[in-house]
Order: structure tokens, then C-alpha cells, then sequence
């Protein structure tokens, strides 16, 4: 596998399965874990940088892990930013410098970021609402991994990291929601305070500030230390039906108060994105979500999930250059977009592109 | 808020200039602190996988005014294994090693303590028995010794220090 056999797939986690999967897109949890003989990414020399890279690419052909390594180092800046869209790397890996990679597994499940803050940052991701199913797997990656690695780990204090606000478990648990009902009806804000108060962290898909692109929208703990894995596993699988339910009320009564309204909004959505000539990401973020949530809501049947859920990642920039195979300005993006997106929805067909 | 004029930073002398609550197992609980302790209070989690906070209550409580930090004699202190002081930490947030959880452990504890509300790990231990952090972090230092004793030519040091980290590692069975 290399990079632009990528661009012919997409990561199982869009394939809109598993519980829930109408409103949770997908669940994730990640694992910072560091090296105990090397200093932490942010001190280490280029020489230490390339042993640790070394020690865990070791590691993982010893733990027979059937993972393919992109040496984030060596590709090129649009290259970088694919990955980055794809949820396999962070904006930080992405801009570092020195040696540095990521190893991805079958289907996009598996991301394990090399010299990112921390030595390791292992990620997880499945469709729909999965957390036990995730933290199975990762558990288990981990203490493969960890047979043929030193972790960075005192009894007191846990697994140690860079940073103090990762420290003890070194967990992130994350659900990825499409709240369009409580965004249109201007919810949000109170749900953020609700989850802020119980010490969860709401983030937006490639959001900048506060904006939340296509209404997807990350829930995740911030507490790392004194807490078990199952326990901070539990505080999200307590609280996020929740957030599901107030969703599934906001829909109902979208539907049962502003029907024509909202079919006429999910159509038109439609309608510009099947025959557009040019637009841009935000617009597209924008229609796909009324798009997403009509098919939801049986406005839109001729339509699978999964399509949609592809496009949210495949309108963006680097995705777009990749299949072009080169760079385009903003402009030329806009009219490749609009194209793209007429070939995958043209009549109304799950279109598979080649 | 008119009582709270005079009060004091919780963590230090000076004027407590924000006043907080939080909610903490379903109980309010309020803190009153200096603009530092405040940011280190509300700080946020690390930028990661994922964009900022889309509530970050700490932002908008620093753009206030950065008002400069008196330096204490905490900030001198360096970390014998990878040279980091504490006033590099406070300014980037990021530790240098691991042995600085031990280092800085006094400074460290209630910073841990505000950001996570515990101060021990509860949860997944490594299958293979966990070395103390001195111990593991002694072939950082003594990697850092050879890489100084290769540059100065010093053959005779380099030799002694690499087969120091040969034996450390044969220990560890690797
Ligand atoms: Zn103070
Ligand atoms: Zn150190």
C-alpha cells in the first residue's frame, strides 16, 4: 500500500455501521505512550529522533502488526495534508520536523503516529458507537507494542508524557457526532456548558476556533490521571446517549414543526451539490450535513451513507490534488470539487469512483 | 463578587483577580486566583489529534492581558538528564523527559493535581515490571555523556560510557 493507492479507499470508519451510526459517525480513543530511555519528542536530538523511530518500527515488525509505514519526513507537503484529512495524523506530526511517521493498519482502524508530542500516540477508530469493541483492540495493540518496548511508566504517576494534561493512562476517548438538529436549533451552546461541567472537551471536525465544519462534532475526556481506561470509557458511554437523545428530539420536532421547511432545505442542499459548477469547502460541509441528516430522516432515499460520509473527507483540499495529481489554487479546487462531487451523485446513484 | 476584591490567589500571595466555579461531582466549588494560576487552572489539554476546544473558557479569560510573571526559584531548576529548567517548561508546557515527573515532582503535584483533580495513576501497568524512573532514565544521561565525549575526541570516556549502556541494556534483556 502506498499513498495514492489510499486515495482508492477510505477508512472503514465512514461506512456508517455499527450502533448509533446515524448520529456517531465514529469512536476513537488514542494511547500516548513514550520510550523510557529517550527524552520526550520536544528535547530529543535528529540522532535520538531516528533511534526511536527505528526502536518502534522494530517493534512493530517484531509484534507482526500488519501495519504500512509513511515516513512523514519524507513526503511531501501536500502528501502530509492528505493524511492529516484522512484523521491519520495530526496538524502537529504534519508540521513537525526530524524523523517522524505514521503506521496505518487494514482498513485506516489503526493509526499509530511516531515522534508525534509523545514518542507513540496509538489511535483506534471505528464506525458508529464502539467504544468497548475500540478499547479491546487498542489494549490489546498496545500490549504488543509494549513487549518489545521500555514505556516511560512510574507506579505513582502512571505512563509519563510530555505534556501533564496527558499523563496516568495517556487516554483520549473520543465519539465523533453529526448534531445538525441541535446546531440549527441553536443547542449547542448549552450542551458545550453541560459536557464542560462534567470535564468533557467538545472540538469540531477540522474546526478552527469555533467553527464546527458539517456539524460533526468530537465529545472526549480531559481527565487523564486517577481514573482507569474503563472508567473514562464509562463517563462517555454514560453521557453521550444523552447527547444522542437530545439530537433525536431536536430532529423529531424539526419534523413535526418545520416538515416542508426542512424538505425543502435537505432538496435544495441536494439539488446544488448534484449540480454545481463550482463551490467551496465550507459551502460543501455546509450542504452535505442537511444532506446527511435528510437521508436520516428518509427525506433523501436514493442516497447510502456511506457516499456521504466519504465526501465530507474527499471534498477537501489535499484529497482533491491527490486524484487531479497536481496542485491546484483555490479557484481551480473549486471547480474540481463541484465536478467531483456531480460524478459521485449523479443520478442519485451510490457511484463508485476508479 | 464585592467580597472577593481583597482575596488572595489560592496558590500564591498575590491578588486573586478570577474567580472560578467549577462544578466537581455534581457540587459547585469555587477558586480564586492570580491571572498564572488561573491559565494553569483552566488550561487546556493538549492540541493533538484534534482543533482547539470549541469552549475554551481559558482563552477568553488570557486575552485579557499577559501580564508579566514574576520569576520564582522554582524556574531555575534544571534537569541533570536533558538540561530542560522549569521556566522552559512553564513556557511551552512541555516536559523535557520523564525523569522530570521526578525533578520538578514538587512543582509538578499540584499542577497535577488542578488539571486532573487525582495525583495517582489508577489504571494499566505495562506487563513488564516498570523499571524506577531513575533507573530508566540513566541511559538518556549516559547517551547524552557519550555524544559529548565522541565530540571532544575524549575515546577513552566514550568507550567506558558505551559499554555502561551496553550493560544497562543487557540487563534489560535487549
Ligand atoms: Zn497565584
Ligand atoms: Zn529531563
Amino acid at each position: 500500500m502506498n499513498l495514492d493507492e489510499l486515495t482508492r479507499s477510505s477508512g472503514e470508519w465512514l461506512r456508517g455501521t455499527g450502533p448509533e451510526s446515524d448520529i456517531v459517525m465514529c469512536s476513537r480513543i488514542r494511547l500516548a505512550r513514550n520510550l523510557a530511555e529517550f527524552p520526550f519528542t520536544n528535547r530529543a536530538s535528529r540522532t535520538e529522533k531516528s533511534e526511536i523511530e527505528s526502536s518502534i518500527r522494530s517493534a512493530m515488525q517484531r509484534a507482526n502488526l500488519e501495519l504500512v509505514y509513511f515516513d512523514v519526513n519524507a513526503l511531501p507537503p501536500l502528501d502530509r495534508q492528505f493524511l492529516v484529512e484522512r484523521q491519520l495524523i495530526s496538524r502537529e506530526l504534519a508540521a513537525g520536523e526530524g524523523p517522524r511517521g505514521v503506521a496505518v493498519g487494514p482498513l485506516e482502524n489503526i493509526a499509530i503516529m511516531v515522534n508525534e508530542e509523545d514518542h507513540l500516540r496509538i489511535q483506534v477508530m471505528l464506525s458508529g458507537m464502539a467504544l468497548h469493541d475500540v478499547w479491546e483492540r487498542i489494549n490489546r495493540l498496545d500490549d504488543q507494542l509494549e513487549e518489545h518496548l521500555a514505556y516511560a511508566f512510574s507506579t505513582q504517576l502512571g505512563y509519563l508524557t510530555a505534556c501533564p494534561t496527558n499523563v496516568g493512562t495517556g487516554i483520549r476517548v473520543g465519539v465523533m457526532l453529526h448534531l445538525p438538529a441541535l446546531a440549527q436549533t441553536k443547542q449547542m451552546e448549552k450542551v458545550f456548558r453541560a459536557l464542560q461541567k462534567i470535564n468533557l472537551a467538545v472540538r469540531g471536525l477540522y474546526g478552527e476556533g469555533t467553527q464546527a465544519f458539517g456539524d460533526f462534532y468530537q465529545i472526549s475526556n480531559q481527565q487523564t490521571l486517577g481514573k482507569s481506561e474503563p472508567e473514562l470509557i464509562r463517563i462517555l458511554t454514560d453521557v453521550v446517549p444523552q447527547v444522542i437523545q437530545y439530537e433525536r428530539t431536536a430532529r423529531q420536532a424539526l419534523m413535526n414543526e418545520k416538515r416542508q421547511h426542512l424538505h425543502d432545505q435537505v432538496s435544495r442542499a441536494y439539488g446544488v451539490l448534484k449540480t454545481a459548477h463550482t463551490i467551496s469547502s465550507e459551502e460543501t460541509m455546509l450542504l452535505l450535513s442537511s444532506v446527511r441528516l435528510g437521508i436520516n430522516l428518509g427525506l433523501i432515499d436514493d442516497l447510502e451513507i456511506a457516499t456521504i460520509n466519504e465526501l465530507f473527507i474527499q471534498t477537501q483540499p489535499a484529497y482533491l490534488q491527490k486524484i487531479q495529481g497536481s496542485e491546484l489554487g483555490v479557484e481551480e479546487r473549486n471547480v474540481a470539487r463541484a465536478s467531483y462531487l456531480r460524478s459521485r451523485l449523479s443520478n442519485g446513484r451510490h457511484v463508485e469512483p476508479d | 463578587m464585592g467580597s472577593n476584591k481583597k482575596m488572595k490567589c489560592q496558590k500564591c500571595s498575590k491578588p486573586a483577580t478570577f474567580h472560578i466555579t467549577d462544578i466537581e461531582r455534581g457540587k459547585p466549588r469555587e477558586y480564586h486566583f492570580c491571572e498564572e494560576h488561573a491559565h494553569q487552572h483552566l488550561r487546556p489539554p493538549e492540541g493533538g489529534q484534534d482543533a482547539p476546544p470549541i469552549s475554551d473558557l481559558a482563552k477568553k479569560l488570557i486575552v485579557g492581558g499577559a501580564a508579566a510573571r514574576e520569576p520564582t526559584s522554582a524556574d531555575k531548576q534544571v534537569c541533570p538528564i536533558c538540561q530542560i529548567s522549569f521556566l522552559e517548561f512553564r513556557n511551552s508546557g512541555r516536559l523535557g523527559c520523564p525523569y522530570d515527573y521526578e525533578i520538578f515532582r514538587d512543582e509538578l503535584m499540584p499542577l497535577l493535581e488542578n488539571i486532573h483533580d487525582e495525583t495517582r495513576h489508577s489504571g494499566k501497568v505495562p506487563r513488564r515490571a516498570p523499571r524506577n524512573t531513575r533507573q530508566q532514565t540513566t541511559l538518556i544521561q549516559l547517551r547524552n555523556d557519550l555524544k559529548r565525549a565522541v565530540a571532544a575526541e575524549d575515546y577513552e570516556t566514550a568507550a567506558r560510557v558505551r559499554d555502561m549502556i551496553r550493560s544497562i541494556e543487557q540487563e534489560q534483556g535487549r
